[in-house]
């Protein structure tokens, strides 16, 4: 090989720069994401871990039941009714979307197309 | 072997002809009618208006045209509070216009009606009109992701998030009353007045009245109707119910349809 020493820390120095961010942050998976629960509610629809893994599969279903068979039968937990609804169900507790959804989503990246449409009530759009 | 060549293709198109011919036939016997069954068949045709559903509820609405001709901005005021509870934009632009419930003068509301020498005062009258909810909804049957349906009460809805935005159900809805968002529509809905139990909607879909469903499963009236108070001007309720008031109207009035003979079962009656 021609030049030799000329490329081979060459590169070198290329491949240390291109995996520095990846074990800069080795072992470190960031700062958690602590969405904000919502003040004087202490039970959801389901349990934390449920929820959390499975609100979205909730949402999905709550929205065929109500639009589709029209059963709008709300939700009881604890004497206290929730409607089958984002808005005017669970917004109604976690009505701080950037303290609480937004949380999560911009750690792991996805980016739910809801807020296309539906809105924080006691905010504005 | 002694068959000649001959007997061979006899026989071999016989058997032929047989295996084709006999499960069509049999199915025909069996079934005890034609089997190709026409595209214009199961969309009904003249005869088709007594096809409607005639068990469960069927929600209907009448607009009494009397009413609305005697009282001048009824309609106006029906047309805001359905698009302030519904957070419908205002374009300011009639190419972009998102219209769940307008006006029209009474050839473009009934343009199979006959136009010639007609009454005077149908000269000035316009028309209230919005989506049918027909028993055979042509929209439902173009929409391609099931983003429109018919629901048991006889509403035809709509599920925003299915909607991609194709437009068949425009150009199947007999009536036009079916708007597209050309443009994110969020920037053209009055911030001092809209709805904040419900959602707007995004760049992309398709959008019509929806017989106030949310409303309706409150057990409130339809915000058109309610707008209407004690005049009368519009009811709503069950057409399968006999004893329901709606019916009582309908009974009691001549009633014309939109675009009767399409065989779409229109859900709207209207008093001229």
């Amino acid at each position: 090989m021609y030049d030799a020493k000329y490329i081979i820390p060459g590169l070198i120095v290329f491949v240390a720069l291109m995996t520095f961010p990846i074990w800069k942050n080795m072992g470190n998976a960031g700062p958690v994401p602590k969405p904000e629960k919502p003040v004087g509610v202490t039970k959801c629809i389901d349990s934390v871990k449920y929820m959390r893994t499975s609100h979205m599969k909730v949402l999905d279903d709550w929205r065929d039941e109500v639009l589709r068979e029209g059963d709008r039968v709300p939700i009881e937990v604890n004497g206290v009714k929730y409607d089958k609804s984002l808005m005017n169900g669970c917004l109604k507790c976690h009505a701080d979307k950037k303290k609480f959804c937004d949380e999560c989503h911009v750690y792991t990246s996805v980016k739910p197309y809801c807020w296309d449409c539906h809105f924080v009530p006691k905010e504005t759009f | 072997m002694d068959k000649k060549r001959r007997q061979f293709l006899k026989i071999a198109g016989l058997s032929t002809i047989a295996g084709l011919g006999a499960p069509a036939a049999l199915n025909m016997l069996l079934k005890g009618e034609p089997s190709p069954v026409s595209f214009a068949s199961s969309g009904g045709g003249a005869g088709a208006s007594q096809g409607a559903a005639p068990t469960g509820v069927r929600l209907g609405m009448v607009v009494d045209q009397r009413v609305f001709d005697a009282n001048k901005g009824l309609a106006e005021k029906c047309i805001t509070a359905c698009h302030t509870t519904h957070n419908v934009p205002d374009f300011g632009n009639p190419k972009d216009e998102i219209k769940w419930i307008f006006q029209v003068p009474y050839e473009k509301a009934f343009p199979g009606k006959s136009h010639n020498l007609r009454n005077e005062k149908l000269h000035d009258s316009r028309f209230l009109v919005f989506c049918n909810h027909c028993d055979n909804p042509p929209c439902v049957r173009a929409c391609p992701t099931k983003a429109t349906f018919k629901r048991k009460d006889g509403i035809v809805a709509m599920d925003y998030h299915r909607c991609i935005g194709c437009r068949f159900c425009m150009a199947a809805c007999p009536y036009g009353m079916r708007s597209f968002n050309w443009r994110d529509p969020r920037p053209f809905i009055n911030k001092e007045t809209f709805n904040k139990e419900f959602p707007t909607r995004m760049r992309g879909v398709v959008e019509k009245c929806n017989f106030c469903v949310e409303r309706v499963a409150k057990g409130l009236q339809p915000a058109c109707v309610e707008e209407c108070g004690g005049t009368g001007a519009m009811v709503f309720g069950d057409l399968n119910d006999p004893h329901s008031e709606i019916r009582k109207v309908l009974a009691e009035n001549f009633t014309i349809q939109r675009k009767p003979s399409l065989g779409t079962l229109p859900s709207l009656f209207y008093i001229v």
